[in-house]
């Protein structure tokens, strides 16, 4: 809980400049989710379990690959005047 | 200690390094300085929680996970490559791919513990798959309006807000029977379909201009559902990655709501887009002065200062590189070019600076309402591409108007004012912008990115000849 009021704060100070990297990053992290889905796969204790589970795997990797991927592509466009390209 | 333990205890402790590597990495995005190591934090502490998961002794058999993982990462990679004019709805995309795991992941849970489910464990289980689920069809709809593919033209009814809450009220009776019935499984569909229900409804209403405002909002939700199954599983890093990401989608939306002064209930119940036509059909017979590239050239090459306003239209028109041009030459001359950025502008929070950024304009030239505001008096021109109620005065005095009392940028006090816009046609709201009538406004009739495109070459032209 504590931390997520450190998060607040954190989330709060970031400028509106990166406010779309920042949700994607969050959609990013959000694929954490995964390591839930991992387990209930992995303890294979249904048949539904694991299809479902599966499917979810499916869903939070592309997030968390896909998200990272974007984010760090758009963050590597913003650049300050001085390191202009020529 | 066994060995068992000493894996258990391990990771514990891997959790813990990566959550506090979450929390880092979110304190890196504060400035795009720093920003891209936010990246490799975040990277890092994922691939560190599932090095951890997998090692779990829970985990029988690894077949699936690992087609499971592959499949992901095919799909992840085409999504994480789409161009930046595309990034709104991939946002939606993955917000809901992420609410479909979550559901998944909550009704597995569910059918694994009926039917001695404890009633903590059944709220919070609610609360996931009922999130998961709004948010997933939720995201979808706003995903397709944003690739439109589905009409983006606002859909409403008589009574629909009505329908829209009492939907959800019985998803949320339903889930407080089950909380007190767990064993009632039959029911407990409900809980999935009415929300995938709710979904797409609470988006049929909504208008383009809108998006910024739903996108976080969903956002939110997704981040709540996320952390609610983390309080289904008992782990402490889904929880915080959870709330993170659930206060950033609210934060962003308490900004956005603002920034379009719509109040918050207003957007918690997702009943935008209901002030348009208000103020419609109010045909308008002042004339207003327009110019050609030539002459609008001509003023821009004599001006000392020049703050450019983007808009929507601008993202349409694709009219971002002929902007780094118009940047360019004007910069050659020696004026001083700034951008200044609504936070509503486009179709998601901070949508205008990543489609200028991939142009290749510095960031520190974008400006945030607040600080760009004081400077528009001291500009020559203020040059709007693409973007409208933002800059219409009458938010600021006109009681009458819809948009009354929403912050809007005060291009009207620059010396100059230029509008690229395609005709007259009012915005999104319905609202006639009487900044188009002002005696200091000069209309650029055009598609935004041939217009910019010309004054170009009227000015590279004059410079090199």
């Amino acid at each position: 809980m504590l931390a997520a009021f450190v998060g607040f704060e954190v989330i709060r100070r970031v400028s509106p400049l990166l406010h779309t990297p920042l949700m994607s990053l969050t959609n990013a992290l959000d694929a954490i989710a995964v390591v839930g889905a991992i387990l209930l796969v992995g303890e294979h204790k249904s048949g539904l379990s694991t299809v479902l589970g599966t499917l979810a795997i499916v869903a939070a990797t592309s997030n968390l690959v896909g998200g990272f991927l974007i984010t760090d592509r758009m963050l590597k466009m913003f650049k300050a005047s001085k390191t202009k390209k020529p | 200690m066994t060995s068992a333990q000493i894996i258990d205890h391990a990771i514990q402790i891997i959790y813990l390094i990566s959550t506090a590597l979450f929390i880092l990495s979110l304190r890196w995005l504060s400035a795009p300085s720093t920003a891209r190591r936010g990246v490799w934090a975040g990277e890092i502490g994922m691939a560190l929680a599932i090095g951890a998961t997998l090692l779990d002794r829970g985990i029988v058999d690894y077949t699936w996970i690992a087609i499971a993982l592959a499949a992901g990462t095919l799909i992840g990679v085409p999504l994480g490559l789409v161009q930046m004019t595309a990034v709104p709805q991939r946002t939606a995309l993955s917000h809901a791919f992420g609410a479909l795991c979550v559901t998944l992941v909550g009704t597995a849970e569910f059918y694994q513990l009926t039917p001695h489910v404890p009633p903590f464990m059944m709220s919070v289980l609610s609360m996931e798959v009922i999130l998961g689920s709004l948010t997933f069809t939720g995201s979808l709809m706003a995903a397709g309006k944003l690739q439109e593919v589905l009409p983006q033209r606002p859909i409403t009814y008589k009574g629909q807000n009505i329908v829209n809450i009492s939907l959800l009220a019985i998803a949320v009776a339903v889930a407080v029977y089950l909380v007190m019935h767990p064993d009632q499984t039959r029911l407990f569909p409900l809980i999935i379909a009415i929300p995938l229900l709710f979904g797409v409804l609470m988006i049929v209403p909504i208008g383009g201009a809108d998006m910024p405002t739903v996108i976080s909002l969903l956002n939110s939700y997704a981040g709540l559902s996320a952390a609610a199954m983390g309080f289904v599983l008992d782990s402490k890093l889904l929880i915080i990655a959870g709330a993170l990401d659930g206060s950033s989608g609210f934060i962003l939306s308490v900004i956005m709501s603002k920034a379009m002064n719509r109040s918050f209930t207003n957007v918690l119940f997702g009943a935008f887009g209901q002030v348009q036509a208000s103020a419609a059909g109010a045909i308008e017979a002042r004339s207003v002065h327009s110019a050609s590239a030539e002459e609008a050239a001509a003023i821009l090459g004599a001006a000392n200062s020049v703050v450019i306003v983007p808009g929507y239209g601008m993202a349409v028109a694709q009219a971002q590189h002929k902007v780094r041009e118009l940047y360019d030459a004007l910069t050659k001359r020696g004026v001083d070019v700034k951008f200044g950025i609504h936070p509503v502008a486009g179709r998601m929070p901070g949508h205008m600076n990543v489609l200028l950024a991939e142009a290749d304009i510095p960031y520190d030239r974008l400006l945030d309402m607040d600080a760009i505001n004081p400077e528009f008096p001291q500009a020559d021109v203020a040059l709007i591409i693409g973007a409208n109620d933002v800059t219409n005065p009458a938010a600021r005095h006109d009681k009458s108007s819809p948009i009354y009392g929403m912050p809007i940028l005060d291009v009207d006090k620059a010396r100059t004012v230029m509008v690229i816009k395609r005709s007259l046609s009012p915005g999104f709201a319905g609202i006639d912008n009487e900044l188009y009538y002002l005696d200091k406004t000069l209309m650029l009739f055009g598609d935004a990115r041939a217009f910019v495109g010309d004054i170009v070459r009227q000015l590279t032209g004059e410079g090199h000849g």
